[in-house]
């Protein structure tokens, strides 16, 4: 190869011509089996810079070592989807002195894609590269590592940053074609002993979820899709990966099956289960921004109508080609809904960050119908509020709020409810919802909260939906 | 009836919402010595302070003969339990004590005759004894098989196609209905095989067993689906009740319908079917008007 981009990860910061001060990007498709964000971090502490601004798509438990990098100055900011663990409890003890920003995944897309979110160099781990970067996060190769699947929230960091790093641990010879990132893009390729560990990368064979409790979550939402009205020939949807949000899949499968009905498309996190239906024919095309498992990396590779999107074309607000505006239906989760049906998937109950923004927020606002999956009750905490700790959706986004103890409708949409209970299906007023959870657990403790901003949610247009403090 | 440990306050906390037709919380066999005092606190403020919908609410309380067993009385009399559970009953004069332990704690509270019992038998003195104990007490609403002590009893185990409990549950369910009370069938505890438990919910509807006891939600719509009278079930029940009140209106006595004679048998079972089609919430009553 007369050209080629192979380079140390030393030499290849050295030539991305990185300054103190400046923004570097991660994805997080390698979840809680990525190694990319540490290596690169423990590097550029090792070469002495300081005071990065750390932009990830999205951070998580193993990320715990940047915690020793923020005290030692390496890093002082972060933009992230989401944090959990040790980081996000030290940060939400005030670790920090600035703000950790938070971003919904279509958010940070057009953040990037419209210059609010400037990145300086990318460096982005890959499944497979050859050593011209052309990328991907599958590979066809003997040699196949670290399988992630779709590479969704890394594109917009390839397509925009100024300088883009490819990191593999599986190099095979040009062209590494059809790829994700294009050699165009790229200007080094760093081959490392290992980007991910698969085991944590993704999940080998999904289970059913045995817990009563989330399938009878799941029967009572696949209830509401199926008479919501937007259960016809064509329609679209997206679901989440918990427990619930995987067994609704199950039952909305036995309704299409019954009723003769096939999806147009699925889109998101794409999963095995979704994957069983594309294959069955009961859905169209398959949408990925994420593969969650290793069957939906499978397909992602092997099928042509499997599609690998990015996050500005998954579900940017400010794009309108982004996939979530047509879509119909999304049922999601949450760890807190409220009296206005707002809901909050970061913040736990506790005060500490423990969750991820995703694409809550995105999904939310641009689908036809959204349902919020969510117990009354998690144990001792009420999950129904009058007020949410941190707003992450406004409720103007959300349609529909399942509990085991009834359905609740948003007052704008009256036509739903008139729907669902002509169904049959019990629907309360989400007041009543909280008065019940009080009833049981009682008014818990106000939380010892500082006053000291330790993270700001952004909103999807770049204006601020709400503060995070620093819990005491 | 679903079981539910009376020390786990998660799982009681709402165990309702699954729908059961009838709670079961546990003081004997799921809750170890040295937690009895506390899950007795428990299960007493769950009855109190839990609004579990109008679910009937039983408590299996432990033997009289142990130290806990007049507490457990106290405890959930007080409470406003439904249904008293008296584990391992052998004979009447055993439900005789127990209905006197609950008349002295109604007595002090000024609520005679609120409790019921229901007796489960889990030996073969008790099935020997079963229609004395199902008569033995005014406040006798059913007795139920525990199978799991009965066939150590025996000295043989459970086996999946139930020959060994053949007789416990034939005698149980004819005890019951010459008294005039509701028998139920003992637990199925392999969560993983729904078609045994199902083949088996399916033997002892056959059998004449009023329910099923269960111990984990996920089997509720086995039991359901099982005692839930079909549409076409209930079609004919309805069709036969409509051409009775048609003759009794006429005043002509033997009826047919459908070319079968319809006698007094087949007017009681079409009676049944649609009394389980109410309860199961298939028909309700304007339907029927």
């Amino acid at each position: 190869m007369r050209n080629t981009k192979l380079a140390t990860l030393e030499d290849a910061i050295v030539k991305s011509g990185l300054k103190d001060g400046m923004t570097i990007s991660f994805h997080h498709h390698f979840r809680g089996g990525d190694k990319v964000v540490n290596l690169v971090v423990d590097k550029l502490a090792e070469m002495g810079f300081k005071n990065l601004h750390l932009a990830a798509s999205s951070l998580s438990d193993v990320h715990e070592p940047l915690i020793e990098h923020i005290r030692n100055g390496v890093i002082s900011k972060i933009s992230t989807s989401g944090l959990r663990g040790a980081l996000a409890d030290a940060i939400s003890h005030g670790l920090m002195a600035e703000p950790v920003i938070f971003r919904s995944h279509g958010g940070r897309g057009s953040a990037i894609a419209n210059g609010r979110l400037h990145i300086d160099v990318a460096f982005l781990g890959a499944s497979s590269s050859d050593e011209l970067g052309n990328a991907c996060g599958y590979s066809r190769s003997e040699n196949a590592k670290s399988i992630c699947g779709s590479l969704g929230y890394a594109l917009p960091d390839a397509r925009y940053a100024d300088h883009v790093v490819v990191i593999t641990d599986d190099l095979v010879s040009y062209p590494n074609v059809p790829r994700s990132i294009s050699a165009a893009d790229v200007e080094s390729v760093v081959v490392v002993d290992s980007v991910g560990d698969s085991s944590k990368i993704s999940a080998g064979a999904i289970r059913d979820s045995k817990n009563p409790r989330d399938i009878l979550l799941a029967k009572q939402a696949a209830k509401v899709v199926i008479n919501s009205g937007y259960f016809k020939e064509g329609f679209s949807i997206q679901t989440g990966t918990g427990g619930a949000s995987l067994a609704v899949v199950k039952y909305i499968r036995e309704s299409m099956i019954e009723k003769g009905i096939k999806a147009s498309f699925a889109l998101g996190g794409i999963t095995a289960h979704m994957v069983k239906l594309h294959e069955e024919g009961l859905i169209g095309k398959l949408i990925d921004v994420q593969s969650f498992d290793k069957v939906a990396a499978e397909s992602l590779k092997n099928d042509p109508s499997h599609q690998e999107v990015s996050s500005v074309e998954y579900a940017s607000g400010e794009h309108l080609g982004s996939a979530t505006h047509a879509l119909d239906i999304v049922i999601l989760s949450a760890l807190e809904v409220d009296v206005n049906f707002n809901v909050n998937v970061l913040v736990g109950s506790d005060g500490i960050i423990r969750g991820a923004i995703g694409g809550h927020q995105d999904t939310a606002a641009d689908s036809a119908l959204s349902i919020i999956v969510c117990p009354l009750l998690r144990g001792r905490i009420p999950c129904i509020v009058p007020k949410v700790t941190t707003l992450i959706t406004p409720g103007s986004g959300v349609d529909v709020v399942v509990t085991e103890y009834g359905i609740a409708v948003n007052p704008s949409r009256p036509e739903i409810a008139e729907r669902l209970k002509a169904a049959g299906l019990n629907i309360v007023d989400i007041q009543s919802l909280s008065d019940k959870a009080r009833s049981i657990i009682g008014t818990p403790a106000e939380l010892p909260f500082g006053d000291k901003v330790v993270g700001i949610v952004m909103n999807r247009d770049g204006s601020v939906l709400d503060r995070i403090y620093n819990i005491v | 009836m679903m079981f539910v440990p009376g020390n786990n306050p998660g799982m009681m906390q709402d165990a309702h919402i699954y729908g059961p037709d009838c709670i079961m919380l546990d003081l004997e066999d799921s809750v170890t010595m040295a937690e009895k005092d506390a899950a007795r606190l428990l299960v007493h403020n769950a009855l109190k302070s839990i609004d579990y919908g109008g679910t009937e609410m039983v408590v299996r309380i432990n033997p009289l003969s142990t130290p806990y067993g007049r507490k457990d009385v106290e405890a959930v009399v007080k409470a406003g339990v439904d249904v008293i559970r008296m584990p391992k009953t052998e004979t009447a004069d055993e439900v005789r004590e127990l209905e006197a332990e609950i008349l002295k704690v109604e007595t002090e509270l000024g609520c005679v005759g609120r409790t019921r019992i229901m007796a489960a038998i889990e030996s073969a003195l008790g099935i020997v004894n079963a229609h004395a104990i199902a008569t033995a007490s005014p406040r006798m609403m059913g007795i139920a098989l525990g199978a799991e002590d009965y066939t150590a009893n025996l000295k043989t185990q459970r086996s999946a196609s139930g020959a060994e409990l053949l007789l416990a549950r034939e005698t149980i369910v004819v005890a019951a209905r010459a008294a005039g009370i509701c028998c139920f069938d003992t637990v199925y505890s392999n969560l993983d095989d729904m078609d045994t438990f199902r083949k088996e919910v399916e033997l002892v509807k056959t059998l004449g067993f009023d329910g099923k006891s269960i111990i984990n939600p996920r089997q509720i719509e086995v039991v359901n689906e099982v005692f839930t009278p079909s549409e076409k079930e209930i079609l004919k029940a309805r069709t036969i009740l409509a051409a009775i009140k048609e003759a009794q209106a006429k005043g002509s006595g033997v009826i047919a319908v459908n070319g079968k004679m319809v006698d007094r048998p087949v007017v009681i079972r079409a009676e049944r079917t649609i009394a389980l089609a109410l309860a199961a919430g298939v028909i309700n009553k304007e339907d029927l008007q």
